[in-house]
């Protein structure tokens, strides 16, 4: 197991005794960094990209020797994950937590931070409540939340002329936030949900008996949150059951995300997801990234990626602002804001929640495999403030 | 046809396709415990093997049946390996000591797909000769799986046959009634529980080939499909081939229509029928032995 973490670890002290070489030793301005995340488990993947995204920031800022970073593995459980932010706050005696894939994680490790005033930059966890009622003044969110990705795409998918849908998700705190914000502006619109499923997570490897449920229901569309291996089992059985002939289907990014939507193959054509970022989004910033993250590792970047990149990001801009220590960096976190790959993006002082685009594509087949083609844009999507106190 | 009835009758294919599986699967499982008195826990680790294999077949050859050919083959060496190395050592140690070495056996071919095979889930594409949908009586329905429904019922019949009709069948079925009486009678018992082992292992590559344009393959795929196929293997009573069918049918009926009609408490439903077994039919329903 620590196979995986061996080879990381490693190149990371390398790297960091270079580039404190390279400025001529350890100077009083650095930055101490925790980067929390799963470099084991089923999120594994995740971690590590947001880890490559992460530290290409650094070096692209031409700031990286101003940064030291200590890398800790949550194993995707809440209790190692809060054991972990405590030895990097008490032990390491970090400026600014980064990381944190689970939202189970995010959970536990929520009000150690708080209370002991630890800025913490959040890389992927959706949870609406972390930045609605359970909000921080030392968190912030980079990445997305559940209902900021979802709650466009009900008026979207209104709009482009579907009146009736079905919904399905996981049956766990993601898959409820995703619906219920889906939902809610799907009717406000004008559209009808005729039947809604959650199905057991991690538990359910036929999505057979619910789809053709959902097919009897014969709706406009089928509106899904799954994400992982569940995600490629679902797109696959919804094409092989020929239901992708009669019913189209819509979903958050997540079901057809880059990193993996090559297993689902030709059957992902033609399905149409909302998301905080496609790599195909064209435009400068866009670009030069993703030449660079080419050249860095050697693949595209995935979302998670962005979301890790834009974590150094906003790490990166706090800092030049002049901030230096935990309190300094949690209060200029939340004033960032520049046009990154994802394009303009900005922390909302309100909630400590990203503001950014939602971009509508549809995976279509290209010359190297199945490409994003983009066919909506919704500007600037804040989320309401949601009880959110500082 | 109404909408009702071809809406039941896809419920029903799905209820026996997803039975097919679990039955590939269950069948060596159940062999292996009737006949060696062996927990082999790592059962489910093997099946994923046959799906990673299936998936690195295709993927070098561009043909789904490469995949379907090989992973049982390799899956069986791997079988025979780990029986030389490690079971036939285990085979007179007791019952915890082969469940705690089998367990672990699980996490380690668990790293094993994570070096070779990564994080990430990974996806086989079906066959072209039963690519997507097809259409009778109104009904349209995935060929693949109409294709694991008669591959399921194809193995059950071929076992059948070999069990009752064949010399090896009739030394099997002695071995699992009494195995010591076998041994005195001059049955290789020890080479009859070798071939058994390496065939149950084989099955368990065959499902996961067919089980790969399906589901997704993943490292934990092994893990999560173990529980329901030691239900089958409980349910229907150790070491019988009818128990392993008529298990595999109830769980997989009982998951898919519980799926339908109750969502709610689907995931319970399975678990009811497994405590009222083991309360009124403890030794399963089809017990090998009397």
């Amino acid at each position: 197991m620590f196979e995986k973490l061996k080879p990381l670890s490693v190149r990371a002290t390398l790297a960091a005794c270079v580039m404190a070489a390279g400025v001529g030793g350890v100077n009083a301005g650095e930055t101490k960094v925790g980067l929390l995340l799963p470099y084991v488990g089923v999120y594994a993947a995740l971690g590590n990209e947001i880890d490559a995204g992460f530290t290409l920031a650094l070096e692209e800022s031409g700031m990286a020797g101003d940064f030291v970073i200590v890398r800790e593995d949550t194993e995707v459980k809440p209790p190692v994950g809060l054991a972990k932010a405590r030895k990097l706050v008490l032990e390491d005696e970090v400026d600014v937590i980064v990381g944190i894939v689970s939202s189970g994680v995010l959970g536990a490790v929520r009000d150690f931070v708080d209370g002991a005033q630890v800025p913490l930059i959040v890389a992927n966890a959706g949870n609406n409540d972390a930045t609605g009622s359970r909000c921080s003044k030392y968190v912030a969110r980079v990445s997305f939340s559940n209902a900021q990705i979802n709650r466009p795409m009900g008026q979207w998918l209104y709009d482009s002329g579907v009146r009736t849908a079905y919904t399905m998700a996981s049956d766990y705190a993601a898959g409820h936030q995703t619906m219920a914000a889906f939902s809610e502006a799907f009717i406000a619109a004008g559209g009808e949900i005729v039947g809604a499923e959650f199905t057991p997570f991690g538990k359910t490897k036929d999505f057979g008996p619910y789809l053709s449920k959902a097919s009897a229901a014969k709706p406009d569309a089928i509106y899904v949150f799954y994400a992982g291996g569940e995600a490629i089992s679902f797109v696959k059985q919804y094409a092989s059951l020929g239901i992708k002939g009669d019913i189209p289907l819509y979903g958050s990014g997540f079901l057809t995300s880059p990193l993996y939507v090559a297993a689902e193959g030709p059957a992902a054509e033609g399905v149409v997801t909302g998301a905080h970022y496609a790599p195909t989004l064209d435009i400068p910033e866009n670009n030069a990234f993703k030449a660079a993250f080419i050249a860095k590792t050697g693949k595209a970047p995935s979302e998670f990626a962005v979301q890790g990149y834009d974590a150094g990001r906003v790490l990166v801009e706090a800092v030049k602002s002049g901030a230096s220590g935990r309190e300094a960096i949690a209060t200029a976190m939340s004033k960032v804001a520049y046009t990154g790959p994802r394009g303009a993006l900005s922390i909302d002082p309100a909630t400590n929640n990203v503001v950014q685009n939602i971009y509508v594509y549809e995976t279509v087949a290209g010359d190297n495999g199945l490409t994003q083609k983009l066919i909506g844009q919704i500007d600037n999507v804040a989320d309401a403030v949601n009880g959110c106190q500082f | 046809m109404t909408d009702t009835m071809a809406f039941w009758i896809v419920q029903g294919l799905h209820g026996l396709q997803f039975s097919m599986l679990l039955f590939l699967l269950s069948v060596g499982l159940t062999v292996i415990f009737g006949l060696l008195h062996f927990v082999n826990l790592a059962h489910g680790a093997l099946y994923a093997l046959g799906a990673f294999v299936s998936f690195s077949a295709v993927k070098l050859t561009g043909s789904y049946w490469a995949g379907f050919l090989l992973a049982p083959v390799a899956v069986a060496i791997a079988g025979m390996l780990l029986y030389l190395g490690l079971i036939k050592r285990m085979r007179n140690a007791g019952p915890m000591n082969q469940v705690l070495i089998t367990f672990g056996l699980i996490f380690v071919f668990l790293d094993i797909f994570r070096i070779f095979w990564g994080d990430i889930a990974l996806g086989v594409e079906e066959p072209a000769l039963f690519s997507g949908p097809i259409e009778f009586w109104g009904i349209k329905y995935s060929a693949y799986r109409l294709f694991v429904i008669g591959l399921g019922i194809f193995v059950l019949g071929v076992l059948h046959l070999i069990l009752s009709r064949t010399q090896i069948g009739a030394m099997i079925r002695a071995g699992v009634d009494n195995e010591h009486m076998a041994a005195c009678l001059g049955i290789n018992v020890e080479k009859v529980f070798f071939i058994v082992f390496c065939v149950g292992c084989a099955l368990a590559g065959l499902a996961g080939a067919v089980a790969a344009p399906i589901l997704s393959v993943y490292p934990g795929m092994g893990t999560e499909i173990l529980i329901p196929a030691l239900i089958v293997v409980v349910i229907g009573g150790l070491g019988s081939l009818k128990g392993a069918m008529a298990g595999s049918l109830l769980v997989g009926f009982i998951q898919t229509f519980g799926a339908v009609i109750a969502p709610q408490i689907a995931s319970v439903l399975v678990y009811v029928l497994l405590a009222g077994v083991l309360i009124f039919r403890p030794a399963g329903l089809f017990p090998a032995r009397s």
